[in-house]
Order: structure tokens, then sequence, then C-alpha cells
């Protein structure tokens, strides 16, 4: 399965990552529209960055995903691979949170939801990070 | 200082309605122009010390971004230009000499683009390259004129000159790991192998980690000699002596102390900190006969296996220096013409020695052929080729070959904001820093310059087909496919073509 993967020798920290992702997942289709918004879009990607070093983390879509098991609705599950959240079920308990080794689930504070990468799955494409980074940074590779 | 005199060449222009506040023209600007002010929650700017490398444009996911030239003008005066006014303050306030980066911006003729191509129509068929062969392949170096038989009649294969192959007339300039990066030496040399063709290390040396590209690398011996060492020749397909170079004939070079850090330091052989200078002559070089002596030491050192290039600056005696390089021994002359690049040059010398390269190369070609000693050298010209059809136009002039260094450079990314000798290149490209030269992923940048390369040769081959030609060799020197478009007579005399509506 393809997933992303990150180049962190060439990631330049600039976070653009960050604002394509959070575009994408806003539903709209103009970036400077989704963040005209009172409640500003949420990435699912985010940008370490260290003083020599930066990359970009997101959900690794683990073969044995701790989030899934310890999900107390049922509301995270595994799609062909790839982990995905129903947000109608989520109840904001945050175990997924805790059990993420990566820290890669955010929390929707106001919604009282959890929200991830999903590879883009929703818009059938190049997940829009990997399309927009200026580096080959992160890239969607098959390495297994 | 309490009185700017120089006003910001820039404006920075950001359309407040489109800017989402993401704060990545601020963290991409090595200029720091850009800062995110917490308590107007809005995005402000330090204008002056913008340099339009369009980094920030470029990468602004909103399009928020213009740069546009400040509009605020010294009171007009046709001769006292503000360009002018402003380098007198600026030498007014530092006492030192101005310096700049790549190419003569300035206003002087570009005969490139008044001379136009043939085509064929009628009675000379064209030919069309996707059906037909279609030759870009050259050989440079000494070509043999003669024949030999041996006792048997049998041919005997006499023209043991070294040559260098490539698959499409054009080679990447001289360019030396210090004045450029790590990166962007990786990526020319991953795309001349791609492409069968050549770039050079200009007079830095070669980095260990190129050493696997030597069948591709052309290895620099300039006036300071750093990082010449028998492995780095050995290394090289040829070895090119830079006697000059187009933005600054006659001057030396001096890559400060700044920039050797310590790869830059191992390569160029000399200490950390330092500042490499190389001097204005070579100083055991003051005579063609002195030059022949580098030559042959050269080819000794190298068992006469590869060609030797001379590269000399276009001045106005170019066509006579020529036919001097052309008896050295030399089996490629390089001309770089007076709009060719450069890490940094003194910004008068840039703008104001030396000729254009169409009447340099024109010149040496003549003369060389008046001498019958053509064919004793290849000619390859450089400074400035912009395009495949400036390619074209040089093969018809009389070249062999064409040098591309400021138009690889575009590829990878170059604004040409002529800021080079900061080196702090937004792009990555002339520049040590390490988080600057990381913007310039070779993966990246070799791609970009194979896709150059190979457009260029498709436009050669349209070009060539158009006019009836099926390969370079048959287009070198052919100045009947040139035609002047508004060229004086001298000018026109000196290039060797007609003016545009004479017939043959
Ligand atoms: S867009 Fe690419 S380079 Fe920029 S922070 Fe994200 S991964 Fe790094
Ligand atoms: S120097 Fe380059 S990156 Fe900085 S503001 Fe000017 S154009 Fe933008
Ligand atoms: S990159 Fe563009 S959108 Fe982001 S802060 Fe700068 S001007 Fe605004």
């Amino acid at each position: 399965m393809k997933k992303v993967y990150v180049n962190e020798e060439w990631c330049l920290g600039c976070h653009l990552c960050e604002y394509y992702c959070a575009g994408m997942n806003s539903g709209e289709r103009d970036l400077v529209k989704a963040f005209s918004r009172e409640k500003k879009p949420l990435p699912r990607i985010r940008v370490e960055e260290g003083t020599d070093v930066n990359f970009a983390v997101q959900c690794r879509h683990c073969a044995v995903p701790y989030c899934v098991k310890g999900c107390i609705t049922g509301a995270l599950s595994v799609n062909d691979g790839v982990i995905v959240c129903d947000q109608t079920r989520c109840v904001g308990c945050l175990t997924c949170v805790l059990s993420c080794p990566y820290g890669c689930i955010v929390r929707d504070e106001e919604a009282h939801v959890i929200t991830k990468c999903d590879l883009c799955l929703s818009r059938n494409a190049t997940p829009a990070c990997v399309e927009g980074c200026p580096n080959k940074a992160i890239v969607l590779e098959d390495r297994e | 200082m309490a009185i700017n005199y120089i006003p910001a060449n820039f404006d920075v222009v950001r359309d407040h309605t489109r800017c989402i506040k993401c704060r990545v023209c601020e963290r991409q600007c090595s200029n720091e122009v850009h800062y995110y002010d917490e308590e107007l929650d809005t995005m402000l700017c330090n204008e002056t010390d913008c340099v339009d490398c369009q980094r920030c444009v470029s990468l602004c996911p909103t399009k928020a971004l213009k740069i546009l030239p400040n509009e605020n003008r010294f009171r007009k005066n046709v001769n006292w230009r503000q360009q002018l006014m402003v380098e007198a303050y600026k030498q007014a306030e530092t006492g030192g000499i101005l310096l700049s980066a790549m190419g003569n911006p300035e206003e002087f003729p570009i005969y490139w683009d008044k001379l136009l191509l043939n085509a064929s129509q009628v009675t000379n068929p064209s030919i069309d390259p996707l059906r037909e062969p279609m030759e870009t392949r050259v050989f440079l170096g000494k070509k043999s004129n003669e024949v030999k038989y041996d006792s048997e009649g049998d041919l005997v294969l006499s023209n043991t000159a070294p040559h260098l192959e490539l698959s499409t007339p054009i080679m990447f300039s001289a360019m030396s790991y210090g004045s450029i990066s790590y990166n962007a030496h990786a990526s020319l040399a991953k795309a001349s192998k791609e492409l069968g063709i050549f770039y050079n290390t200009g007079e830095g040396g070669l980095h260990k980690d190129f050493y696997e590209y030597g069948p591709n690398t052309i290895v620099q011996v300039a006036s300071g000699r750093f990082g010449v060492h028998k492995d780095y020749l050995d290394t090289g397909a040829a070895i090119e002596i830079k006697i000059g170079q187009g933005a600054k004939p006659g001057i030396g070079g001096h890559l400060p102390g700044a920039k050797i850090l310590e790869d830059v330091s191992r390569t160029r052989m000399i200490p950390m900190g330092t500042d490499a200078i190389s001097p204005a002559p070579h100083h055991d070089i003051y005579s063609i006969e002195d030059l022949r002596q580098l030559v042959l030491s050269l080819k000794e050192a190298t068992e006469y296996k590869k060609p030797v290039i001379v590269k000399i600056a276009a001045v106005h005696n170019v066509a006579a220096i020529a036919s001097g390089v052309a008896r050295s021994g030399a089996d490629i002359i390089a001309i770089d013409g007076f709009r060719g690049g450069t890490g940094a040059a003194p910004t008068r010398i840039r703008d104001n020695v030396g000729i254009p390269i169409e009447l340099a190369l024109a010149q040496a070609d003549f003369r060389l052929r008046e001498e019958g000693i053509r064919d004793n050298v290849s000619l390859v010209v450089g400074g400035s080729i912009r395009c495949s059809t400036d390619a074209v136009k040089a093969v018809a002039l009389g070249a062999d070959a064409v040098y591309i260094g400021t138009a690889a450079l575009l590829a990878l990314g170059c604004h040409l904001c002529r800021d080079c000798q900061r080196g702090l290149c937004n792009w990555g490209i002339a520049t040590q820093k390490p988080e600057l030269v990381k913007r310039l992923n070779p993966e990246i940048g070799y791609k970009r310059l194979v896709n150059i390369v190979h457009a260029w040769d498709h436009e050669i081959k349209e070009l060539m087909g158009g006019m009836g030609i099926n390969s370079i060799e048959a287009l070198r020197g052919n100045r009947l496919m040139l035609r002047g478009v508004g060229l004086n007579e001298v000018e026109l005399e000196l290039l060797g073509v007609k003016h545009a509506g004479t017939a043959i």
C-alpha cells in the first residue's frame, strides 16, 4: 500500500504541507476562503522543527493500529489499510490520542472530536501535503 | 545611519485579503524581509532588504505576494540615471568597489535577437525530425585532415587526438563548488551523466562525492590552481585551462573566507576560513609559448588521453588570441561573451569590459579558417546562450557547441536577482548555508536540467529539419542559414551574414 514517507533531509520546515492539508480538508476549494472562516481549518499533518532537521509527521497507518484497538465507540476503523475516523461516532474521549505512539491524532477542541490523516482518500488523489511540498520532503510510495 | 540616501529597490506588495498568515514567506526569506506581528495579527515587512529573488512569491500558497519595482524616483535625468546616483551614494558610504553577480544586465545590443534563421520551401525539402534521423551528436577536439593508407591500401585511422562526445551540442559551463552549492553541483553532475554531456567544475576543485561522475566532468585549472592534483586531472573527461571569464575579463576571483567551510576547504585544498584568491593572470603564463607549456604539461600528466580546453573571455583582440590558442596545442577553445554570468564581479567590469559573444565567435571562426587551422580546434561559446535558437545561431556562426550556465541555473530555480555574492541565495544555489543549500533537492534539480536540455535538443532538431539540414556538422559555420535584421554594414560584415531580404 502506498503511504506517505518523510525525507527529513529535504524538509525545509516551511509548513506549507500543513496549510495545504488544512485547506484540503476544510472542504473549500479556495485556501483564502478556508482560512477566512471564524474557525480556522485544522491540519492533520504537523511539522516538527529542530535546529538542523525538520520533518512532517502524520498518521503512519500502522498495520497494528493501537488507536483503532483502543477506540471505545468504533469511530476509528481500517479501510483498505487506511485508518479512517467517522466523526459522527467520535465522542472525544481521546483514548486514541493517548495510544498513538507517533502523536498523529489531532484534537478538534471546539467540535470535541478528533480528526486525522486519511491520505486524502476522500478526494481520491495524491495527498495534498505531498502535492504541495516544494522539495519532495514527503512522498507517497509503496515501500512494503 | 541617520540619513537613508538609497530607497528600497522593490515594493513588497501583499494582498491582505488573500494572506492567510501562514508565515511561509517569513520562513523562506533569507533576507528577513517578512515578519509576523502578533499584536496586529498581520504580516509586515522590511522591504529595504528585498532582492527580488521571488522565492516568497513562488511559495506563497495563496498568491498574495507581488514584488514590484519601487516607483519612487529621483528627479529624472538622462545623464545621471537613478542607478548611477544610487551607486555614487553606496560608494560614498562604503568607500569600496561595487560588486554584482550574474551577467551584464545593461542595454547593449543582443545580436542573437537580430539574426533570423532560414527554412526550406519547395526546392529543397525540409526534414521531419520525427520521421527521419537527425544527428545532434558532436565530437569536440582536434580533427585530423589527413587520410593515410598502409602498404596494403587499407585506411589507417590516424585520428588519435582525444575527443569529447556530446549527445547534443550543449554543455554546462564552469561553476565552482563554493560559488554554487553542493546540491547544485550534484544536480549538474547527475544531469550531465543522464544527458551524455558535460558539466564543469570551475576553479573550485572536485568534491570527492562527484568523482563517480568523472566521465561527464570537465575539470578546470585556473590561476589559483585550487584543488588541482593528479587524481583530479585523471578523473575528468577533459581539462580546461581558464584564462578568463566573460563577466570579468582580465581580473581574478575572490571567494571570501566565510564561504570556505570544511567541505569547500578540503575540495579547494586551502585552509578553512581563508579567502580563496585567484590571481588575475596565471603567473606562469605570459605568452602563447607559456600557455603551450601548460597545455603540454597537463597532457603529459594525463598521458595524452584527454582533450585540453582553453577558456578565454571575449575581448577586443579575441580572434588573434584564439589563433594563438589554436597553436598552443589546445584541442578546444571556449570563448565566453561579455554577458556571461558570475558569482561575484566588480560591477564596473561586468558591465563595461569585453565584447558580445556573437561578434567574437564570428571573428574567431573567420580567423581560424583563414589561417587554415580551424580543424585543429573545436570552438565552444558561452555568455550568454539563452535558448535553443541562440544555440542554433551560434553553430551557424561557427561554434561546435555551446556552454550554458545561467540557463542551467534558471532550470534549478534561479530568478536572476543577481545577488549571489551575498551568499544568501534563497533557491539553495549560490550559497553554502546548510539550511539554504537544503532547498535544492538534487532529485528535483537534475530532472529539471535534463528536461531543459531535452527540450532544447528537440527544438534544435526541429529548426535544423526546417532548414533541410540533418546534422550539427552540416549546420556548423553555415552562415547562409542566417540573415541579419536591423544591423549596419559593419556588423553584418563582422558576423559574415547578409541582411534579411538578400537572396543567396
Ligand atoms: S511542505 Fe515539505 S518541506 Fe515544507 S514543511 Fe512540509 S514536508 Fe517540510
Ligand atoms: S528577498 Fe526574495 S524572498 Fe525575500 S521578500 Fe524579496 S523576493 Fe521575497
Ligand atoms: S506566504 Fe503568503 S499567505 Fe503566507 S504569510 Fe506570506 S503572504 Fe501571507
